[in-house]
């Protein structure tokens, strides 16, 4: 009787594990098959996504190759490296597009590209991926909803510093109807990513492509002002 | 031919139509439905998963034990939805974006796996497949028609967007015909609107057939598969 259970018991696991093994293959055959396709989909999307939040017609070098990654927790959003591409027209700097994550969204990270000009303003910013609410949190799409064009222009003296929020916590930003949450964290990540654009401009533009890190890091603020406060 | 073919066919269409009368898979039905083609391209995704696991669960249906069958139905769906899902990001990557999160979301579709478990898992192979390609093919049209519709009143368009499907040729089938539109229909009100208008339409055809048959020939009518 024991004996009969045990052997039921096992045959079933068995029947199962052998399933486990067989969807697992037919995903590694389509990941295998496909893996390659993909991530041409991705670096062709990239290249027309850098074009849409650089300066059109403002540089001439090949963005999407001129790269460097760094990694600031505290202000990109991921301890992971970030890549920030760089523009420049006859070698001098346009803009950099920064590729922050806001890792505060209402279900998960939110991957940005945020493109600023030398000068500190904000060239353009767009939504790489996200897992936020259809319906609600998508608005931050720009095939979805322009307001992610509110960005375009600012800089961290317009609005100044404490007013780079949503309407609701005292800011300029609108957010959405139900998703305050997903509009509050785009807005932060892109304040955070100008803070650090700010802080790390020059060495940004003077690091040499490929390079991981920046050639002797100007000691970055421990944690700015605004920072500090949100933690709160 | 098994008469059951035929059989088969109207039920997944009509009779027993996912979208209308089932009211299965309903998130994905009325979030996708804002324009016809990504009704189309979610419709598709579907079938496949649908013809994929209705073929595997009836394959399978003599040796997996009762206890475990609905663990290893979902093992199934999941391996194929995660496929499809893939794939559809390699080949049809714009629409992929739009669609986002609804592809893996099919496997929550419930029309999936209540066709598995009320159908494939009983029937022969071939007819399971017919099932699931007719069950498929019932969804399509539903998401296909509400899709136009509401793509139609709220924003003046039809097969907008087709380029993500079809490749740059179909730019010439986007065609506009107002500029802008009724916006509730685009809202997701209007996603319930149209599925109600929709059921009521489907439930008044049939009722006025009803009619019209009411003859002395109603008695003959076989006694429908309790669904």
């Amino acid at each position: 009787m024991r004996a009969e259970i045990l052997r039921n018991m096992l045959r079933a696991a068995g029947v199962l594990a052998g399933f486990a093994v067989f969807g697992a293959l037919l995903v590694a055959v389509t990941w295998e098959s496909t893996e390659e396709r993909i991530a041409a989909n991705e670096r062709a999307y990239l290249l027309r996504t850098l074009a849409d939040v650089l300066p059109a017609g403002a540089y001439d070098n090949a963005v999407h190759e001129d790269a460097v990654t760094v990694t600031d927790r505290a202000l990109l959003g991921t301890v992971a490296p970030v890549t920030v591409y760089r523009a420049r027209l006859r070698n001098a700097p346009v803009a950099a597009v920064l590729t922050p994550v806001a890792p505060d969204g209402y279900s998960g990270a939110i991957r940005l590209l945020v493109g600023i000009r030398v000068d500190g303003t904000v060239s353009g910013v767009r939504v790489l991926s996200h897992r936020e609410t259809p319906g609600l949190g998508d608005k931050i799409e720009i095939e979805r909803d322009d307001w992610i064009l509110g960005f375009d222009g600012r800089s961290l003296d317009d609005p100044p510093r404490q007013r780079w929020a949503v309407k609701r916590d005292d800011g300029v930003f609108d957010q959405f109807t139900g998703a305050t949450i997903t509009a509050r964290a785009v807005v932060s990540a892109v304040r955070n990513a100008l803070i650090y654009f700010e802080a790390h401009r020059d060495e940004l533009f003077a690091a040499p492509s490929g390079a991981s890190g920046l050639p002797a890091p100007a000691q970055a603020p421990a944690q700015s002002p605004v920072q500090a406060e949100e933690k709160e | 031919m098994n008469p059951r073919v035929a059989e088969v066919v109207r039920t997944g269409l009509w009779t027993n139509n996912p979208g209308l009368v089932q009211l299965l898979g309903l998130c994905p039905l009325l979030a996708v439905s804002t324009s016809l083609v990504n009704g189309l391209g979610l419709g598709i995704a579907t079938t496949l998963v649908l013809v994929a696991s209705n073929l595997t669960v009836s394959m399978i249906r003599e040796f997996v034990r009762p206890e475990i069958r609905i663990p290893v139905f979902v093992l199934v769906i999941a391996s194929f939805v995660t496929a499809v899902e893939l794939a559809m990001n390699a080949w049809f990557h714009e629409l992929f974006r739009v669609l986002g999160i609804f592809i893996p979301l099919i496997v929550t579709n419930c029309a999936i796996i209540g066709r598995a478990e009320a159908f494939a898992s009983r029937e022969p192979p071939g007819l399971a497949a017919l099932d699931g390609l007719s069950m498929g093919l019932g969804f399509t049209a539903v998401l296909v028609t509400l899709g136009a519709a509401r793509e139609l009143i709220g924003q003046g368009t039809l097969f907008a967007g087709a380029h993500m499907m079809f490749g740059e040729r179909a730019w010439a089938l986007e065609m506009q015909f107002t500029d802008g539109g009724f916006l509730l229909a685009l809202l997701p009100p209007g996603a319930f609107l149209g599925l109600g208008l929709m059921v009521a339409a489907k439930n008044y055809l049939d009722a006025r057939r009803e009619r019209r048959r009411r003859t002395p020939l109603a008695a003959a009518r076989p006694a429908g598969e309790a669904a």
